[in-house]
C-alpha cells in the first residue's frame, strides 16, 4: 500500500476541516461566547498537522482501490475525532465517547443525538454539529474533489467509495467537475430550503441549521422537541418536501439542468420511489387516523414521518413511538429501504433492492424453466453479473454486520425493540428509533460500548460498509500479497 | 476540447491515456463494460456503453458538439460509418483508423468525398516508419522534421564510443559535424542537457542536424553503417506487405518468411519483385539455408512478440548489422534496451503518435501551429515543429532574453533552407520554422514561456 499517498490527502482534508471549524468561531466571536478557545486549538492542531502531512509532495501518487477505500474510511474516523475536539473542550459534552458520537453522527448524517437538552448548546456549537451533517451530507472526499486543481486520475476510486449505490459514474468527462455539479446542485438546494424556511417565519438562525439538516438527510434539530417546535404546516410541508426531493438521485438534477425533462421521470429508480411513498404515507394515513380522528391532521403525520424516514433523515413532529405496532412497522421498513442512490440518504437503496428482485425473479423463473435466459434490466439498461453479484454481497453483510451488531448491543438491560431499532437507526443513519432510542429521548442511555458500536454502525452506513470493513481488516495492514 | 474515441483496444487505451494528459474532455464508447471499467478507473474519462454505430449512443456521448471524434474499433466499415454518423451529427473533426489495403488505396476520395479528417492505417504507419529506419540504419530511430530538412536520429553510446566521457561543449571541437544532442536518456531518466552535461557508454542520444551534417556525425564517430541492400522480413503480416513493397521502391533486395502456405501464395501475388519463402521464421535450420548470416537487415514481424524478440536476438548473434523488432504490447518495452535490441516499432504508438500530431496541429492559433509532433522514451518527452507566424511575444527578441520554461530546448531554426542553431543572440522570425524538445505539453508557441 502507498502510504505516503494516503497521510498526503488525509492531510490536506485535515486542513480543510481546519478551515471549516473558522466559520462556528466566527459566529462564536460574534456571539461572546466563552468557547472561542475551544475552537483555536483544534483549528491549530488540523492546520498543524495537515500541513506537516502536505508539505512533500509524495513521488509515487499511484492511487489504486485499495488505497482508496482506506482514505476514505480513515478521512471519515479522524474528521469525527477531531470534529468532536470542540465539544470536548468547552466541556459542553464531557464524555469523550459522547462527544466522538454527537460527531460521528453529524458526519454520517444520522443524527442520533446523546443530548437531552440540546437547547442548553451555544449558537457555535449548534451551528458546528449541523454544518458538519451538511458537509457529510455530499461527502468531504467529493468536496475536495472539486476544489483541488487537476486530482490524480484514479480518483475516481475516491470518488466511487464515498458516493453511495451499486454503480456510480461520472456526470462529464471530468471528475473535478463533476464533482463541482454535485456540490453545486447541493449548495443551490440548500439556499433554496433556507429561503423557504425564512419565509415561514423561522428566524434565520435556524433556517440556516434546519435546512443543513434537511439537505443532508441527517436530522439535526437546534430544539428539543424538534420541528414541532414551530407547529407550522408551512414548514413541516417545506421540511418533507426538501427531504424527499434530497433523496433523488443527483444525477436526475443534472438531467434537468440539461433539460432532459423526459429523461428525468423516466427514471424507473424514481417511479419506484413514487409508489413506496404514495403507499407508505396511505398505510400510515389510514392506521393512525383513529388517534387524531380527522384526515387532516392524520394526513400531515404521516406524510412528515413517512418522508423523515425514507430518505434516512429522522427528524419528528410527533412521538411516533406511541403509533400503532402496524405503522411502526411500515417506518422500520422504510428506514431499511432508503431512497435512490447518489443522493445523501443512508439505507440499502432503491436501486440495490431493485436489483436484488429482478435477480431473485430470474433465479425462480430459472427454476421453472432451467434453459431460459434472462437479463436483469434496469432503467433499460442491462446490469452486469458483477454488480448483481455485488449488491448480493452488499446486502449479505449487511444482514450480517445487523446482526452482530444487535448481538454486542444486547449486552445492555433493554428490550429488543430498543437494540434493534438503534441498530437499524444508525447502520441507516436516521437517528431516532424506538422505545428508549426514540423520538422523544436520545441515546444518553446506553453504555459505551453500544455507542461505539452505533458509532461504527453509522460509518458503515454512511460509507456503505466496505471502506470501514477494509480498514477493520488486518490484510489491509500486512505486508502480504 | 471535447474528444471521442470509439473503440478502446491497443490504439485506443493509449489515445485516451495521452489526450486526457493534454487536459481534453474525453468520452469513450465501447461495447465491453469491463474494458471501460477498467479504462475509467485508469483515465479521467466519462464511459459510455454502447456502439459507436448507434445514433443514440452518439448523441448521449455528445458527438453534436464535439470537436473530434477517432474511431479506432477493430473493424473498418465500423469505423467510417461511425465517423460518418459524427459529422452528420455536427461533430468537427473526424478520424477513422482503416487498415483494409482495399480503403487505403481510396484516401484522396475519402478524405474529399466522405469528409474524413485523417485515416490512419496503423499498418501502413508502421511500415513506413521501418523503411524509414532502414534507409538510414546508422540511428536506431530517425524522425524528420521540415520535410525532411531536420532529421532527428536516436543512437545508443557504445562502449568504445570516442565521445564517452565528454562535455557537451566540447563536443563541437571533437566533431567534424554541425549538430546538436537535444535530448538524453540515461536509465529512466530523460535529461535535456546544457553545455556541462557529460555523457557516458550507455546513454541514448537524440541528435538533430540536417541529413548530410548527421552522416558526418556518424562517420566521425565510427558508428556510420552502410546502406541496407538486403532484408529479410519474418512473418507476413499486412506490415510485412506494405514493408516490402516501399523497400521494393527503394531499390532493395527483399526476402520474405511465411509459415502459411496459403499467405504466401497471396503475398507472391502481390509483391513480385519480392522472394516468398515458405516456411517457419522461428526454425534455425530454415533461416540459415535461407541466409540471414548475410542480410543487411532482418525485420521481425510475426504475430508473437516474444518470438519476435528471441529472433532479434538470435538475428544480433549472427551479426546482422540492423535488427528492427515489432512489438504490440509495449508495457515492459523498455527492458528491451538492456538486451540490446534497439530499433524497436510498436504500431499503436506510431498510430497515436500521428494522431496525436493532429489533434496538436488543430489549435492553430494566432502564435504559430504544430506542424509535426514526436513523442520519444515513450512520452516522456517530446519533440515539435512549429510553424512561427505574427506572434509579438516571441519574434524580434533573442532568445537570452526570453523568458523560456526549464527543461525546454529550442533545438533548431528552419529559415528557408538554412538551419540555424539558434544561440543567445538570434531571435526568432515570423515564418520560421521552430524545433523545440521538452518534458511540458506545448499547446501553443506561447507555452513555451514562462
Amino acid at each position: 500500500m502507498n502510504y505516503r499517498i494516503v497521510l498526503y490527502i488525509i492531510g490536506h482534508i485535515m486542513r480543510i476541516e481546519g478551515l471549516f471549524m473558522v466559520v462556528p468561531l466566527i459566529i462564536a466571536v460574534f456571539n461572546r461566547e466563552e468557547t472561542i478557545l475551544s475552537y483555536i486549538i483544534p483549528i491549530i492542531l488540523l492546520l498543524g498537522i495537515g500541513t506537516l502531512l502536505t508539505v512533500k509532495k509524495p513521488e509515487n501518487r499511484r492511487l489504486y482501490a485499495k488505497e482508496g477505500l482506506v482514505i476514505v474510511g480513515l478521512t471519515w474516523i479522524i474528521l469525527s475525532l477531531f470534529g468532536a475536539l470542540p465539544f470536548i473542550f468547552s466541556s459542553e459534552i464531557k464524555s469523550f465517547t459522547d462527544a466522538v458520537f454527537e460527531m460521528v453522527s453529524a458526519f454520517t448524517t444520522s443524527g442520533a443525538s446523546v443530548l437531552g437538552n440540546v437547547e442548553i448548546l451555544t449558537p457555535s456549537q449548534l451551528f458546528w454539529r449541523s454544518f458538519a451533517q451538511w458537509i457529510g451530507g455530499m461527502g468531504i472526499l467529493v468536496f475536495v474533489l472539486a476544489i483541488l486543481p487537476q486530482t490524480e486520475t484514479q480518483s475516481m476510486y475516491i470518488m466511487r467509495a464515498e458516493v453511495p449505490g451499486p454503480v456510480v459514474g461520472k456526470l462529464v468527462s471530468k471528475i473535478r467537475l463533476t464533482a463541482r455539479i454535485l456540490y453545486g446542485i447541493y449548495v443551490a438546494l440548500t439556499i433554496v430550503v433556507v429561503i423557504l424556511l425564512l419565509i415561514g417565519g423561522m428566524p434565520l438562525f435556524d433556517s440556516v441549521l434546519h435546512a443543513f439538516g434537511t439537505a443532508a438527510t441527517g436530522g439535526f434539530s437546534i430544539k428539543n422537541s424538534g420541528i414541532a417546535y414551530y407547529d407550522s404546516v408551512y414548514i413541516e410541508g417545506v421540511i418533507a418536501a426538501f427531504m424527499i426531493i434530497f433523496s433523488i438521485n443527483f444525477n436526475l438534477y443534472y438531467l434537468l439542468l440539461l433539460g432532459k425533462v423526459r429523461d428525468f421521470f423516466k427514471s424507473e429508480e424514481l417511479k419506484w420511489f413514487t409508489a413506496i411513498l404514495i403507499s407508505a404515507v396511505t398505510l400510515v394515513t389510514i392506521n393512525i387516523y383513529h388517534i387524531y380522528g380527522n384526515i387532516g391532521d392524520a394526513l400531515r403525520y404521516s406524510s412528515f414521518q413517512v418522508a423523515s424516514m425514507v430518505s434516512t433523515t429522522g427528524y419528528s413532529t410527533v412521538n411516533y413511538h406511541m403509533w400503532p405496532e402496524f405503522s411502526k412497522v411500515v417506518l422500520m421498513i422504510l428506514m431499511v429501504v432508503g431512497a435512490c442512490a447518489g443522493s445523501t440518504c443512508g439505507g440499502i437503496k432503491i436501486s440495490r433492492l431493485m436489483i436484488l428482485g429482478k435477480s431473485a425473479a430470474r433465479e425462480i423463473r430459472k427454476i421453472v424453466y432451467p434453459r431460459s435466459v434472462m437479463a436483469v434490466k434496469i432503467e433499460n439498461k442491462k446490469v452486469e453479473d458483477e454488480v448483481i453479484n455485488g449488491t448480493i454481497i452488499f446486502f449479505i453483510v449487511y444482514i450480517f454486520l445487523i446482526a452482530v451488531s444487535v448481538f454486542l448491543i444486547s449486552l445492555d438491560v433493554f428490550d429488543f425493540e430498543t437494540n434493534f431499532s438503534a441498530v437499524i437507526a444508525s447502520i441507516n443513519n436516521i437517528g431516532p428509533g424506538y422505545a428508549i432510542v426514540g423520538p422523544a429521548e436520545n441515546y444518553s442511555n446506553l453504555s459505551n460500548l453500544s455507542k461505539w458500536v452505533l458509532m461504527f454502525d453509522m460509518f458503515f452506513g454512511r460509507l456503505e460498509i466496505y471502506p470501514i470493513l477494509i480498514l477493520l481488516s488486518p490484510r489491509t495492514w500486512i505486508k502480504k500479497l | 476540447m471535447l474528444v471521442l474515441i470509439v473503440g478502446i483496444g491497443k490504439v485506443g487505451d493509449i489515445l485516451t491515456e495521452y489526450i486526457s494528459k493534454e487536459g481534453h474532455n474525453i468520452v469513450i464508447i465501447d461495447i465491453d463494460p469491463k474494458i471501460l471499467e477498467t479504462t475509467i478507473n485508469k483515465y479521467d474519462v466519462l464511459g459510455i456503453l454502447g456502439s459507436g454505430t448507434s445514433h443514440n449512443i452518439l448523441v448521449e456521448a455528445g458527438a453534436r458538439k464535439a470537436d473530434l471524434l477517432i474511431a479506432v474499433t477493430t473493424s473498418d466499415e465500423m469505423n467510417i460509418l461511425c465517423c460518418l454518423m459524427a459529422k452528420c451529427l455536427g461533430t468537427k473533426n473526424i478520424i477513422a483508423r482503416v487498415r483494409d489495403p482495399v480503403y487505403s488505396q481510396q484516401r484522396s476520395f475519402m478524405s474529399d468525398e466522405l469528409g474524413l479528417n485523417m485515416t490512419i492505417n496503423p499498418e501502413y504507419e508502421a511500415a513506413y516508419e521501418m523503411s524509414r529506419i532502414l534507409r538510414f540504419p546508422s540511428a536506431i530511430k530517425t524522425d524528420i522534421f521540415a520535410k525532411g530538412r531536420v532529421e532527428l536520429a536516436e543512437i545508443k553510446l557504445g562502449e568504445d564510443n570516442p565521445l564517452n566521457g565528454h562535455m557537451l561543449s566540447e563536443l563541437s571541437a571533437i566533431l567534424k559535424a554541425r549538430i546538436l544532442i537535444c535530448a538524453v536518456q540515461r536509465g529512466n531518466e530523460v535529461i535535456i542537457p546544457s553545455g556541462n552535461f557529460k555523457i557516458e557508454s550507455g546513454d541514448y542520444l537524440y541528435i538533430t542536424a540536417s541529413h548530410q551534417e548527421l552522416s558526418n556525425f556518424f562517420k566521425s564517430v565510427g558508428i556510420y553503417r552502410e546502406r541496407v541492400r538486403t532484408v529479410m522480413i519474418i512473418g507476413g503480416s499486412n506490415i510485412a506487405y506494405y514493408l516490402a513493397e516501399l523497400l521494393d521502391g527503394l531499390g532493395m533486395n527483399v526476402k520474405l518468411v511465411e509459415k502459411e502456405e496459403q499467405r504466401c501464395l497471396e503475398l507472391s501475388d502481390l509483391l513480385p519483385n519480392t522472394k516468398i519463402i515458405y516456411g517457419d521464421g522461428a526454425d534455425r535450420a530454415l533461416l540459415l539455408e535461407e541466409g540471414i548470416e548475410n542480410v543487411d537487415a532482418c525485420v521481425l514481424l510475426t504475430s508473437i512478440d516474444e518470438e519476435n524478440i528471441i529472433l532479434s536476438m538470435y538475428a544480433k548473434k549472427l551479426g546482422v548489422r540492423k535488427v528492427i523488432t515489432k512489438i504490440d504490447r509495449t508495457s515492459f518495452t523498455d527492458l528491451l534496451g538492456s538486451l540490446d535490441l534497439e530499433s524497436i516499432i510498436s504500431p499503436k504508438t506510431v498510430t497515436s503518435n500521428n494522431i496525436l500530431r493532429y489533434i496538436r496541429a488543430m489549435n492553430d492559433t494566432m502564435g504559430g501551429s504544430v506542424q509535426t509532433l514526436y513523442k520519444l522514451v515513450d512520452g516522456k518527452i517530446e519533440a515539435l515543429e512549429f510553424l512561427v507566424k505574427n506572434d509579438k511575444l516571441i519574434t524580434g527578441i533573442p532568445l537570452r532574453d526570453l523568458k523560456l520554461k526549464s527543461n525546454l530546448l529550442v533545438a533548431c531554426l528552419i529559415r528557408g533552407n538554412k538551419i540555424i542553431y539558434p544561440r543567445g543572440g538570434d531571435t526568432i522570425e515570423p515564418g520560421d520554422g521552430l524545433i523545440i524538445v521538452t518534458n511540458h505539453i506545448i499547446k501553443d508557441i506561447d507555452d513555451i514561456l514562462l
